[in-house]
């Protein structure tokens, strides 16, 4: 649950919302906590919110690492099993 | 991937584990509690722990939010649930967490309770919304980094009307926490390791700042150094670390500058403010009452507070005799020194919190201490 992952914004919706690609997932989160955000951008989301921006080269790095660990399939998969 | 390479570059991890060496002092240890349960799974999953030189020790520390929740909450959770028959819905983390007798949220619902798992606030409002029949509670955990989330599903809920949404909260602070363990005279009466310094949080102070942590810095004389997550992080952290104990200073240094900032996360913070204020005091495992470290939802969104909807019985909660969480939790004793640490004890049939969640010591000691120690053996053979 303390777990952030890295993901790309590709598309912003109404209502504070945004699509994320995770890793080929498409994922919907919000993005009430984060100013000023565009298409592009790389976030930090955390159960289902975008907690902050980070650059592309922070976003990869923390990616390949977690995937290192490999707790980012533990983590892609929760996101599925529980998002149903 | 040039980034990714550069931070498990294990050229730069030994160089930065040579210079730990030349600069601690081999006269005296330094004690390093790293707060969050991330550091602790990083310096046990990388080894980062075998790079340290003997007198450069860690201290697990109570940061991991499913550990320090006390069984009485728990018990409440599960109360609520079954007693009132509502749709409970929670982080996954949380589910097999033992309560009083065992009795955890997963047991409740293989007894028929209606307990949900959900990835994020925006998963149960969606039950409220697609059951409006029901009670929908969603039962709330975690540090400052879970706290916004919640903030904004009572919002949105009261946009929508969502009049069958509310939350049990327990949503805990870590500055005051980190300040406990330096100042409460129950941990002096119990014994504590000595504390030198701090591996501050890393998430969590991408939300709040490192500000918060200028104030107890100064207070308790200890230095502080927010850290980042990757095992180089932790290393660069360290030695930052060594060199304020050594030069006597007590600062919050910032090695995670490319996420944290002195003032945090604004929005979210005002968001926080608006729906939740403190709570004079709040029951920690292991660490027990500790004053203005939690939130409570304020009076202005009190149709949206569990606790004010739902009545749960005074009946006692007890932790599982001889479970040493607590005095884990607090850095005095080592998940090895526990009596059922590996026997009785595992992440399969967890007795105590910090076997449960993969941040608890006693789940990283042993997903990490017994393998490596396996893995190392045979190699040790051959040598000989
Ligand atoms: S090993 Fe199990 S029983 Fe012992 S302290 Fe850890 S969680 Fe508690």
């Amino acid at each position: 649950m303390c777990l952030a992952i890295p993901a790309k914004v590709t598309e912003l919706l109404d209502d504070a919302m945004a699509i994320v690609a995770l890793e080929g997932i498409k994922k919907k989160i919000s993005t009430a906590l984060v100013e000023d955000l565009s298409v592009g951008d790389y976030v930090l989301v955390h159960v289902g919110y975008a907690l902050h921006k980070v650059s592309p080269e922070e976003a990869s790095r923390t990616l390949s690492l977690m995937a290192e660990a490999g707790v980012l399939q533990e983590e892609l998969e929760e996101i599925a099993e529980t998002s149903k | 991937m040039k980034y990714a390479d550069e931070f498990r570059d294990r050229d730069l991890a030994k160089s930065i584990a040579l210079g730990i060496r030349q600069e601690a002092h081999p006269g005296r240890t330094y004690n390093l509690m790293e707060f969050c349960g991330g550091h602790t799974h990083a310096i046990f999953r990388y080894g980062v722990k075998d790079l340290m030189p003997e007198n450069v020790r860690f201290v697990h520390g109570p940061g991991c939010p499913v550990c320090v929740l006390p069984v009485r909450r728990l018990d409440d959770a599960v109360e609520i649930a079954e007693r009132h028959g509502v749709i409970l819905c929670t982080y996954g983390d949380m589910m097999r967490v033992p309560g009083t007798k065992q009795r955890s949220l997963i047991r409740a619902k293989a007894d028929g309770a209606d307990i949900r798992m959900v990835y994020s606030t925006m998963d149960a409002l969606k039950i409220a919304r697609d059951n409006p029949g029901r009670q929908v509670v969603f039962f709330a955990i975690g540090f400052e980094t879970t706290t916004p989330p919640t903030a904004v599903a009572i919002k949105q809920a009261r946009k929508e009307g969502l009049s069958n949404f509310s939350v049990f909260c327990n949503h805990v602070l870590t500055p005051s926490a980190i300040g406990h363990i330096l100042a409460s005279p129950e941990v002096r009466d119990l014994g504590t390791v000595r504390i030198d310094g701090f591996l501050g949080p890393s998430h969590v102070s991408s939300v709040i700042g490192s500000e918060p942590y200028e104030f107890f810095a100064e207070e308790f004389g200890k230095p502080v150094v927010i850290a980042g997550f990757e095992p180089l992080d932790v290393m660069q952290s360290t030695l930052m670390l060594i060199r304020q104990i050594n030069e006597g200073r007590h600062h919050v240094e910032n090695e995670y500058t490319r996420v944290v900032t002195r003032e945090g996360n604004l929005k979210a913070q005002d968001l926080v403010s608006k729906v939740f204020e403190l709570r004079q005091s709040f029951e920690w495992r292991g660490l027990g009452k500790v004053p203005y470290s939690a939130l409570k939802i304020r009076k202005d969104f009190a149709e949206f507070d569990a606790e004010k909807r739902f009545e749960v019985s005074e009946k006692v909660s007890r932790e599982v005799k001889s479970c040493e969480c607590p005095a884990i939790l607090r850095g005095v004793k080592k998940p090895t020194d526990c009596k059922l640490f590996g026997t009785v004890c595992t992440p399969d049939n967890p007795m105590g919190s910090c076997m449960v969640s993969s941040e608890g010591a006693c789940a990283a000691y042993w997903t990490y201490g017994r393998y490596r120690d396996k893995a190392r053996s045979p190699r040790r053979e051959v040598a000989a």
